[in-house]
């Protein structure tokens, strides 16, 4: 059923050395740009992307065009445009993908994004693991400057716009935007209270857009085709475009791929993805990085009610609801970044949340006393659950851990944790009463499947 | 005795000062840059930054300890970082770090006897469509069998660190949907060319390639 797209996001990446400015621009980059900066107002600019109604893609999806309307200047301000390529979301790696293959994409949405929302200053954060990246970002920006589409006048118009690159250092909690404005200030990557939104005191106190990657190098197409015509390239409604689709796991061929929004999970598994790894059964899939709750292909839509959102799906699998924001909402998960972690039936549920749950303990700022005590005590009940200490009341804690956490902390992390969390016991209830009872079998690991892959002849 | 950079990175450390409106948001760059020259943040690190960016030591003592990436103790001559969580582990990940640990004789969060390599587990590093991977001082190297995975450690320890990231290190890889059915089997590009890594290596600030240090 999926119809091949032309690529937009990736039109560039199979060029050769597609990250010098020389290649890049022969293929197209900073033409948009230019002609926005010279012959665009800001404020139409500013319409084309509400217009193109592109959910952020960073994994809360948002509506870009949205928070862009949320700055408040008061006088004497300066905006600050903030881009998070903290990419860390387990299973997600799309990202780096357009640091490493196509960076002069991500600085030309930078340049017409400050145009658009009147900053002349844009931070790329950067998870600190991508050096390669952010070697890479660091050399396209200083080719920008020096071809004159950054600095005092790019393109020659009388609005600066410079980009700096800022590399992190290690920790999962700089991707939520108010620690990674901490961090970007020099401080420990602790979430800041809310309100006051990034919008009206972010960075060193001033109005902030912080955006994903993705959805910065989205806009020069937006700019290019039109708001309106960009957001009908995607399947449904109020969620516009192309995507960045990545799926990891048990699948033939793991990695990225560009598609519509709305293409359903089973065609990224079956046609982008080429299938399950020999053609094992499907268990489980997590649709958006590790926060997002677990999907079970035997599960079906219920939604009988004409009015219910997912009416058109009723009776099928969950897998065939198409992936979009809103859609993954009315099936009780998210899309998040639209990276799968694929599961075939040799994986063990409660290992694999045990797995994730570990993230999550190592990864917690501890600012918070739910999810700083919580996520530690999942993992102290699944060790047990695991090693055959468990009992059933066991499966019960942690629902009961789950919903302390949730709603009860600064940032979203604790949510994060307890979603998935919820969602691995309210679809795989009986594998946790198993481990209660049995534990978890001696030897059982995630990697069945391909462990003489990887171990050769061993 | 007393900690100091470079004059080149002092100069590192100017410019980077002047990306920021805050003298405080230059603290993790410099911190970075530190690290690259003394291999982790010792004590003497901390009183230089201390004096350089004026800020107290409890306040970069804090930071440095919320951050993986700094250590706060003395490391091997090359770190590897195995990531272990779930779409690596689906692809093998524990039979890395266990190859690894049975190779190098040390187990995760140590340092092998002569010092070379330091295995440390990793959450997550954004590599998960080429699991498994490890992270290397600043390179990935990703779609890894324990065969290639001994040729990159071997690498290391005989060629250095640059010779070794300039022939098996990876950066991201693509598939581009050319079928009706989507899922073309087009190759990833290639590793880096030694170009490609030169020029990383060359580029300025922070993030400057490591490596010859240490």
């Amino acid at each position: 059923m999926s119809e091949s797209i032309k690529p937009m996001l990736s039109a560039r990446y199979g060029i050769e050395e597609s990250w010098e400015l020389a290649n890049a621009e022969r293929a197209g980059a900073y033409r948009v740009a230019r002609e926005a900066l010279t012959t665009r107002k800001p404020a139409e600019l500013k319409e084309e992307v509400k217009k193109a109604n592109i959910r952020g893609r960073g994994g809360a999806g948002f509506p870009a065009g949205v928070k862009w309307g949320f700055l408040n200047r008061r006088e004497g301000e300066q905006i600050y445009l903030v881009i998070n390529a903290d990419e860390s979301e387990p299973g997600t790696f799309k990202d780096r993908s357009i640091m490493d293959l196509d960076p002069h994409r991500l600085i030309e949405g930078a340049i017409i994004s400050c145009f658009a929302i009147d900053a002349h200053l844009a931070y790329i954060y950067v998870r600190g693991e991508l050096a390669f990246s952010i070697g890479r970002l660091e050399r396209a920006v200083a080719e920008a400057r020096k071809a004159g589409y950054l600095g005092e006048r790019p393109f020659g118009v009388e609005h600066p716009i410079d980009v700096h690159v800022h590399s992190g250092a290690g920790a999962y909690i700089c991707g939520e935007e108010t620690a990674l404005l901490n961090s970007l200030e020099g401080r420990r990557g602790e979430p800041r209270l809310k309100p006051p939104f990034p919008a009206v005191k972010g960075a060193f106190g001033m109005p902030t857009i912080v955006n994903n990657v993705e959805t910065i190098a989205s806009v020069p197409d937006i700019v290019e085709m039109g708001g309106e015509a960009w957001s009908a390239l995607s399947r449904l409604p109020g969620d516009g475009g192309i995507r960045l689709y990545g799926v990891s796991g048990h699948v033939k061929n793991p990695g990225l791929y560009e598609a519509p929004v709305g293409i359903t999970m089973r065609e990224l598994i079956d046609d982008y993805a080429g299938g399950m790894i020999g053609d094992r059964p499907l268990k489980a899939v997590i649709p958006g990085g590790s926060s997002t709750p677990v999907l079970d292909p035997r599960r079906k839509v219920d939604a009988p009610d004409e009015n219910h959102p997912l009416h058109d799906w009723h009776g099928q699998s969950e897998i065939d609801v198409p992936m979009g924001v809103d859609t993954y909402r009315a099936l009780g998960t998210m899309l998040g970044t639209c990276c799968a972690i694929v599961m075939d039936d040799t994986v063990n549920m409660v290992e694999a949340c045990r797995n994730l749950m570990r993230f999550y303990k190592h990864e917690s700022c501890g600012q918070c006393t739910p999810c700083r005590e919580g996520t530690g005590w999942l993992v102290d009940v699944l060790d047990n659950l695991c090693a055959g200490r468990g009992k059933p009341e066991d499966v019960e804690l942690l629902v009961n851990i789950s919903n302390n956490m949730m709603g009860n902390t600064i940032c979203a992390f604790a949510d994060g944790t307890a979603m998935p969390m919820l969602g691995m016991v309210q679809k795989f209830r009986e594998e946790f009463m198993q481990a209660a009872t049995h534990g978890v079998p001696d030897g059982v690991r995630h990697d069945e499947s391909v462990r003489a892959m990887v171990q050769g002849g061993a | 005795m007393a900690f100091a950079l470079t004059p080149e990175r002092e100069q590192q450390v100017d410019d980077v000062l002047t990306r920021y409106p805050e003298r405080r948001a230059a603290l993790l760059p410099v911190l970075w840059l530190c690290q690259r020259q003394n291999g982790w943040i010792s004590p003497d690190v901390i009183e230089y930054v201390s004096k350089r960016l004026e800020l107290s030591t409890s306040i970069i003592k804090g930071v440095v300890t919320f951050y993986t990436m700094f250590f706060d103790e003395p490391v091997g001559e090359n770190v590897v970082w195995v990531c272990r969580t779930l779409s690596c582990d689906l692809r093998g990940g524990k039979a890395i770090q266990e190859h690894l640990e049975t190779k190098l004789g040390c187990t995760a969060g140590h340092t092998s006897a002569d010092g070379k390599f330091t295995i440390l587990k990793a959450e997550c590093l954004a590599a998960c469509g080429q699991a498994p991977m490890v992270q290397i001082n600043d390179f990935y190297y990703e779609n890894l069998d324990v065969e290639l995975l001994d040729r990159i450690i071997d690498a290391h320890a005989s060629k250095g660190g640059d010779a070794a990231a300039a022939e098996f290190s990876t950066f991201a890889s693509f598939r581009a949907p050319s079928t009706a059915t989507g899922g073309s089997l087009s190759s990833a590009p290639p590793p880096p060319s030694a170009e490609a890594l030169r020029l990383a290596s060359e580029r300025p600030g922070p993030a400057e390639e490591t490596g010859e240090e240490s």
